[in-house]
């Protein structure tokens, strides 16, 4: 045990830290696309799995072939937007359950990834390109800027578009589809946006993560739903805490991303602990279960059968104490 | 204003569960007449509104606004042409919207939904305004969810939703049927003013033979899918419960009407 404790870095841990944090403005993107199609549309879309990795693959072939590291980007986001539009199309015209159809296009993207590298994986040409997001440690103050940056105006962007009268119908398709056709909104039109959107900017989160990492893998989206999910809920609990009934639309997309950092940052620290890497889908999927079941094991505590019995013994008491008071 | 030409509509067909539930119904509503419609469990009255709003598509037959063909279209497509409060108070509402937000949406029925933000202060101040003068209460609460809302203030807040873009004709499908006795009544006495103050189409679904008798200028009974009777005029002011309760009887082959009908009187 204590050769353990010794062996542990604490020097090792600070230098990560900058790391937890990039990668956390990173995958703060693509949690943000999963907040749009899981909270905002309540469309648990797996595709994102599929269009992460298309984001990230498009840009490094594309970069290969001598194409800018920004304009790239770009690239990857009209290809998530293509890909959200495909499992929209699945689900509204052809009548097929949200989860099988974000899984039906997340599993023809396996495909469509390997065809676009030709291989499993494929490395960004360092040489050739200077790329703006890097992990290289020289540049990692330039590249937590500019990912902040790109943060923020994201950030911005989504919180003007739901407040747009468009935002505003795809929040209503969300929330109670049958009032929104009775208002005259095309459910249907509204769904296939959101999740391009949603993919849209995953893919981009994707491109941004590949040209960090320096390398686009086929597998590097396996799993991200949950990673999504897993910074979209920390998120939100972390704002419940902090900001509570103050909590306004921009706080709840800024906290997603302050959720992305914390589940990197814990990423890292549980790494730094030596905890073994293969391990770590568990343990994301662990937590994401915890972080789901608190709300509800809360309002059970408050509000069930087998707590009848306990919260009846307390009025008791408590009356008790009064008339004992009274006498 | 609206026509209902020989509609028909079969749920399940060919399956053990088949169920004729419109066969060839006809309604012609002039303008501002203001019809109740009722009649037992599964005589169709339901099923005939959401015809009308284009829930699905008929079997066959016609619906015609203002002489414009809308059977072809579908729910959102329609939507301009009607207004609908539903029976469930959450249904008509988003619930996890604000009033103001809420009202904006409605606001924009049947115009295509831009870049242009969601709801301006300008409409923000004429929501106010215009909340007051119904005195609910709500035009303090404009940027409340509306999920905060009592079922009487939802409903109340759908019904002005649903006519605040004034609809060729309003659909109330038994939209007081959730609410308690005296809610129900405040949410009556507002659909008749506003039915009123803007001279509306309405066709009105309710179990309340009372209030099917005591509201609007016209009442239709269904049964089996099909209307069973139709009173208007003098004679439909002159109509009493128990005339209507014979006439019930008369027009199910002497079963009698229905508990919840019975209970309603």
């Amino acid at each position: 045990m204590a050769a353990y404790f010794s062996s542990l870095n604490p020097v090792a841990l600070w230098n990560a830290a900058p790391g937890g944090v990039a990668q956390g403005l990173i995958w703060g993107i693509m949690a943000l696309g999963v907040y749009i199609t899981f909270r905002v549309l309540n469309f648990a879309d797996m595709t994102v799995d599929g269009s992460f990795s298309l984001g990230g693959a498009v840009a490094v072939m594309l970069m290969l072939k001598g194409v800018s590291p920004h304009v790239v980007l770009f690239v990857s986001f009209g290809a998530g937007l293509l890909s959200g539009c495909i499992t929209g199309i699945l689900h509204t015209k052809l009548g097929i359950p949200d989860i099988l159809a974000g899984i039906l296009t997340q599993i023809s993207l396996y495909s469509i990834n390997l065809n676009l590298m030709g291989k499993a994986n494929q490395a960004v040409p360092v040489n050739s390109v200077r790329v703006f997001f890097t992990s290289n440690v020289r540049y990692l103050g330039q590249t937590l800027t500019l990912t902040l940056v790109v943060d923020v105006i994201i950030v911005a962007i989504i919180y003007w578009f739901l407040g747009t009268e468009l935002g505003s119908s795809i929040r209503a398709t969300g929330i109670n589809p049958n009032m929104s056709r009775a208002q005259g909104i095309d459910t249907n039109k509204m769904k296939i946006i959101a999740l391009m959107l949603g993919n849209g900017l995953v893919a981009l989160s994707g491109g941004i993560l590949s040209e960090y990492q320096g390398f686009a893998d086929v597998k590097m989206g396996q799993g991200s739903i949950v990673i999504g999910l897993a910074a979209v809920i920390i998120g939100e609990v972390l704002a419940e805490a902090l900001v509570g009934k103050r909590l306004n639309f921009i706080m709840r997309l800024s906290f997603t991303i302050v959720g992305a950092i914390t589940y990197y940052m814990v990423y890292v620290f549980v790494l730094w602990l030596k905890f073994p890497a293969d391990d770590m889908k568990l343990l994301t999927a662990i937590v994401v279960a915890a972080f789901l079941a608190v709300p509800y094991l809360k309002e059970k505590r408050t509000n069930s059968f087998s707590g009848l019995t306990r919260r009846n013994a307390k009025l008791e008491a408590a009356s008790a104490q009064v008339d004992k008071e009274d006498a | 204003m609206l026509e209902i030409r020989n509609i028909y509509k079969t749920f399940n067909p060919g399956t053990i569960n088949e169920k004729k539930a419109l066969c060839g119904v006809n309604i012609t509503l002039n303008d501002g007449d203001f019809c109740t419609v009722i009649g037992g469990n599964g005589a169709g009255k339901s099923t005939m509104m959401n015809a009308v709003a284009g829930v699905w598509p008929l079997d066959s037959g016609v619906i015609l606004v203002d002489g414009t063909d809308v059977s072809g279209l579908s729910e959102y497509q329609r939507a301009p042409f009607f207004g609908r409060v539903f029976q469930d108070p959450r249904t008509g509402t988003a619930g996890d919207m604000q009033i103001d937000e809420n009202m904006a949406l409605a606001a924009r029925r049947g115009q295509r939904r831009t870049l242009r933000w969601g709801v301006t202060k300008k409409e923000r101040d004429e929501y106010r305004e215009y909340l007051k003068t119904l005195d609910l209460g709500l035009e303090d609460r404009l940027t409340e969810k509306v999920g905060l809302l009592s079922g009487g203030q939802r409903q109340a807040l759908t019904l002005i939703m649903a006519t605040m873009k004034k609809p060729k004709v309003l659909l109330l499908d038994e939209h007081t049927a959730a609410l308690d006795p005296k809610t129900a009544s405040k949410v009556l006495a507002a659909t008749d003013k506003i039915v009123e103050e803007n001279h509306l189409t309405t066709l009105m679904v309710t179990h309340n033979m009372r209030d099917a008798i005591h509201h609007g200028n016209r009442l239709i009974m269904m049964n089996d899918g099909n209307v069973a009777f139709d009173i208007s005029g003098e004679a439909k002011k002159k109509l009493t419960v128990e005339d209507l309760l014979h006439k019930f009887e008369e027009v199910t082959g002497g079963t009698f009407a229905n508990d919840r009908m019975l209970l309603s009187k």
